[in-house]
């Protein structure tokens, strides 16, 4: 999966809970809870369609590290890499 | 026609998913009515057989209007008059005159009883997303083909039937009913219509009922330390939400005080056995609705969370149940996630009670002669004072606090 796919499938799921937002207008390095208005079910199901398309489970510990686009891919990246490598 | 919520008036029947002869059970879902809130799906109060469609698909009517007629169970067995037989309960209205829709003739045979009922009387296979796509667009469900689970009509079922030439799809009876489906409200207009309902029931309430509000912070650190462990142990799939749990000691905290759980109906308090909490949801396009889940304090936490998850995917789909708008008897809000700390609630009548939750912060908190930084959210009650006094609200948010300090007995 390059970053490309991961911002892909993050986007994608995004836009089926807040199908009123445009993709082009999120800026990647900004708080996505605020720029989409998510609340804690949304964020939930955001992780749960994740772990759907990638296999990944993401714990509760680690949402943090995805508040923004971009910290969405770096972490997926880097959990994709460490599945891929054990 | 119910009252799907206390300031409905009337509502327009989008869809009928019963036709005449077909057997229903209480709680089934029978029609769709569109209202200024929501689409709703209504379930039947009664069980028995459809003896007739009195309101028409397309038709606009008040509520208390007869929709359709059933007979009994009781009634069902003895072969059918020419002359219509009782109707399960009277007609508070005048029924309309009778139907000329040509399609379904009256069962004039004798009733086949060995035949076994119709499986899943009428109920479409249909995703409630689908549901309002077809609304919107304006395809009739009846003419799409499923391509979902157990032939179930999805999302891209209905927008290939709505890009396909009108004469590809031709019925299959030829002389379908003359009323085409209800072209659906447009989302400006019901934005604005929900803005009017909303508008009603918050005017009424501030002037009928004389509110009284109280708060108390409750410390959130034995029941966050717990999900916290809980959530850790399971599959995201399986996480709770700590709303859940605030839900959960809400109705729990009931069983203490009743007189927070029930309706004011004509001058006096009306207690409410069950305990169908209404959760306040806000919805992505402005406006908000508060939606049952039923009987929560006998709910595990497990249970409340799938009803939860259902219910705000339903609400955001625009597809509720009759029930579910209709009998609530607390209201919960939750309105943390947009980061304020206290709720002054306005209650949804002729509820007597509204508990808000704040967002949970960490704070300095003293607790045995020790300073130490805790999560707290403030938990504030909007009560009527026609149905209780402050000290009985008191109590109550005391014992929501008692039962969050437990939560692995919620």
């Amino acid at each position: 999966m390059t970053d490309d796919d991961i911002k892909a499938l993050v986007l994608r799921e995004l836009g089926k809970i807040a199908p009123e937002v445009n993709p082009d207008e999120i800026d990647p390095g900004l708080d996505l809870r605020e720029q989409v208005d998510l609340d804690s079910m949304d964020i939930l199901n955001l992780a749960i369609a994740i772990h759907q398309a990638t296999g990944i489970d993401i714990p509760e510990a680690d949402y943090p590290q995805m508040v923004s686009l971009d910290g969405c891919v770096a972490y997926l990246r880097s959990r994709i890499k460490q599945a891929s490598a054990s | 026609m119910p009252a799907l919520g206390a300031d409905m008036e009337a509502g327009t029947i989008l869809q009928w998913l019963v036709k005449p002869g077909d057997v229903v059970k209480r709680g089934d879902i029978i029609a769709v009515v569109d209202t200024e809130k929501a689409t709703i799906e209504v379930e039947v109060f009664q069980s028995g057989v459809i003896q007739s469609i009195v309101v028409p698909e397309g038709e606009k009517v008040p509520i208390g209007t007869v929709l359709a007629l059933i007979r009994t169970d009781g009634e069902a067995l003895p072969p059918p008059e020419v002359k219509p037989p009782l109707a399960a309960a009277p007609p508070r209205v005048a029924p309309a005159p009778p139907i000329v829709v040509p399609a379904p003739p009256r069962p004039a045979a004798p009733p086949r009883i060995e035949k076994p009922p119709p499986k899943a009387p009428g109920r479409l296979h249909v995703s409630p997303l689908a549901m309002r796509v077809a609304m919107e667009l304006g395809v009739d469900l009846s003419t799409v083909e499923g391509t979902g689970p157990d032939g179930a009509i999805t999302k891209s079922d209905v927008e290939r039937a709505a890009k396909a030439p009108p004469a590809a799809a031709p019925p299959v009876e030829a002389p379908k009913a003359p009323p085409p489906p209800k072209p659906p409200m447009a989302p400006a207009d019901r934005q604005a219509a929900m803005r009017k309902v909303i508008a009603a029931a918050m005017a009424r309430s501030k002037r009928e009922i004389p509110h009284y509000y109280l708060g108390t912070n409750i410390d959130m650190s034995r029941a966050m330390a717990w999900l916290q462990a809980e959530n850790l142990k399971r599959p995201v799939t399986e996480r709770l939400l700590y709303s859940v749990l605030l839900l959960k000691a809400v109705a729990r905290a009931v069983h203490d005080v009743p007189e927070m759980n029930g309706f004011w109906v004509d001058g006096a308090f009306k207690l409410s056995e069950a305990v169908h909490a209404g959760v306040a949801i806000s919805l992505r396009q402005g406006g908000l609705i508060a939606p049952a889940i039923h009987d929560v304090d006998k709910k595990s936490l497990d249970e409340i969370m799938a009803a939860l998850r259902d219910l705000v995917k339903r609400v955001r789909a625009g597809v509720l149940r009759s029930s579910e708008i209709a009998d609530a008897t607390i209201t919960v809000t939750s309105l943390g996630e947009q980061g304020v700390e206290i709720v002054f609630g306005i209650i949804y009548p002729p509820q007597v009670a509204l508990v808000g939750f704040g967002k949970i912060t960490e704070r300095p908190w003293a607790a045995n002669g020790m300073v130490g930084a805790r999560p707290i959210v403030m938990a504030s009650l909007a009560a009527d004072h026609r149905a209780s006094d402050g000290h009985c609200g008191g109590l109550f948010l005391a014992a929501i606090d008692r039962l969050l300090q437990e939560p692995e007995k919620l």
